[in-house]
């Protein structure tokens, strides 16, 4: 008892001690001037994205990287989802005996472990700058995403159906086609459309280190100062990513 | 014919769940297997099957010792053995008729089995049974569409179209209200005499096992206490099968009324009194 409420006097202790350094080690530079003229700064940036550019060619533009985004995304999930599955179900510890249980919840936690820009800089140095690189790295974001997340829906589901059907005398690929398969399928759609929608979104950034889509555009109109087309682009993108939340959220609905 | 010698199963856990139970199942007959819970009922009902793998023993059904069989030679053993669940254990996303069917698996390819494709004969089969059940016309409904009753009967068909050599129903009634038990007890009873199949069925409910069993087994603390027809199962033999008082043979002195689960931690709190 004593112990552990002195333990935790001791971590909000620390807690506090460690808020405090951070806040003065990254303020120290910091001026009221310094912060007027960031202000004054922003506030100019975003008024030199209205009104966003309109003009055909550059609308164009915007469509073409628009539709390459979706369709990085979608090849993406589809590639990613499949190798998801047989992931998923070798993270499920109620299919899977134990090292082979292991292995995939291994793989699992390092595919998640570095984050999407660090792997489409990767795979554009891999297979230079395009869309390729792109869609390699949202697929391998994907799996970590999809294996987890399948893989717990998998294990919830009921083992007496499962068990009834073995003992039926039926294989272990029939009992997974006829008692795990119908169990799992709607979460399953769900999750892909999800997935898919994320994928969306995250097809939009990494085109800042040139793996494709519309975040290449974006890049370069920023450099070249063409903060209008910027602001046009950016809306653009809010437009399409909502429009996949809204469809994701729709179809999640209707199967589950 | 089923045949268990001396069948044992200890848990990992340490548990003798089955201390050596052996039997012999016969003919059409109804086999009612009591017994308090714990007492190893399911784990007798589960190791013929081998849902649970036996520690110890034989099973010989028809002649074919079961407990050797690997895994393949196992699979073809367990069409001949169906089962009942407490539960139903249907697949509750797929139709009536798919659940049903599921239970011809053994006899298809897997690639049949992926594309759902079974031969007319099993699909006659399976509409033969439904009605048998009395489920005939519901084949398009979904499982989870349907009363307990209704899915009890689903599952009893699921096992009936197997063709069994016997049925094994683990606590069939333990879902259900009296008037469906009462329902469920005597579709078996029926099926038992129609297919001339023997059947065992576990059941706590006393006098369910009474009204319907021909013979009745009963289980304590995983030994076999009572073996003999319905008639013979007197007040006396209940005694011995719940509360353990066995004849004055073996020693009295169990702690059987203490149920095995918080036994130890009951017998610490309770300070030692002469004459207990």
């Amino acid at each position: 008892m004593f112990g552990s409420q002195r333990l935790k006097w001791a971590v909000y202790a620390g807690t506090a001690l460690f808020v405090l350094w951070s806040v003065v080690s990254l303020l120290s530079g910091v001026t009221l001037s310094r912060v007027s003229i960031g202000v004054q700064n922003g506030y100019l940036l975003l008024e030199s994205m209205v009104p966003p550019e309109t003009s055909s060619e550059s609308l164009q533009r915007v469509y073409t990287y628009l539709f390459e985004t979706v369709a990085m995304a979608f090849v993406a999930t589809f590639t990613g989802v499949l190798l998801s599955v047989p992931i998923a179900v070798g993270a499920a510890e109620n299919l899977s005996p134990k090292p082979i249980y292991l292995l995939n919840r291994g793989i699992i936690s390092i595919t998640r472990s570095i984050d999407e820009l660090i792997i489409a800089i990767i795979a554009v140095k891999a297979v230079g700058v395009g869309p390729l690189a792109g869609i390699i790295a949202i697929s391998y974001l994907s799996i970590g995403f999809f294996s987890k997340l399948f893989a717990e829906d998998i294990e919830d589901i009921d083992m007496g159906a499962t068990e009834a059907i073995e003992a039926s005398g039926a294989s272990r690929f029939q009992t997974f086609v006829y008692a795990v398969i119908p169990q799992v399928a709607p979460r399953f759609i769900g999750l892909t459309v999800y997935r898919w929608d994320i994928n969306i979104r995250s097809s939009t950034i990494i085109g800042i280190v040139g793996a494709g889509g519309i975040g290449t555009l974006l890049m370069r109109s920023f450099s070249r100062y063409e903060y209008d087309f910027a602001g046009t682009i950016l809306l653009s993108i809010i437009v399409v990513v909502l429009a996949g939340e809204l469809f994701s959220a729709y179809v999640r609905r209707r199967v589950t | 014919m089923l045949e268990t010698t001396n069948l044992r199963k200890v848990y990992p856990t340490g548990d003798e769940a089955l201390k050596g139970i052996t039997t012999t199942v016969n003919g059409n007959e109804i086999v009612a297997m009591i017994g308090p819970s714990g007492a190893g009922k399911s784990t007798f009902i589960r190791c013929i099957n081998r849902l649970t793998e036996p520690t110890d023993g034989a099973i010989h059904l028809d002649g074919t010792e079961l407990t050797g069989l690997d895994d393949r030679a196992m699979k073809t053993a367990r069409r001949n053995i169906g089962m009942v669940f407490q539960e139903y254990n249907l697949v509750e996303r797929l139709t009536v008729m798919e659940n049903v069917l599921s239970g011809r698996l053994g006899y298809v390819s897997n690639w049949a089995a992926f594309r759902r494709k079974f031969p007319q004969e099993d699909i006659d089969r399976a509409y033969n049974v439904l009605e048998t059940v009395g489920l005939a016309g519901m084949e398009n409904k979904r499982a989870d569409e349907l009363s307990g009753g209704q899915r009890q009967r689903v599952g009893i068909a699921r096992a009936v179209v197997q063709e069994p050599k016997i049925l094994l129903a683990d606590e069939p009634t333990s879902s259900l209200d009296p008037e469906s038990s009462h329902a469920v007890m005597e579709l078996l009873t029926e099926i038992a005499a129609t297919k001339d199949i023997p059947i065992i069925i576990n059941i706590h409910e006393v006098p369910l096992a009474v009204e319907y069993a021909d013979r009745i087994l009963g289980l304590h603390d995983g030994e076999l206490v009572f073996d003999g027809p319905t008639a013979n199962l007197d007040d006396n033999a209940k005694d011995v099968i719940y509360r353990g008082v066995e004849p004055p043979t073996s020693n009295v002195d169990r702690d059987v009324e203490v149920p095995s689960e918080t036994g130890d931690e009951l017998i610490q709190d309770r300070p030692t009194v002469a004459g207990d």
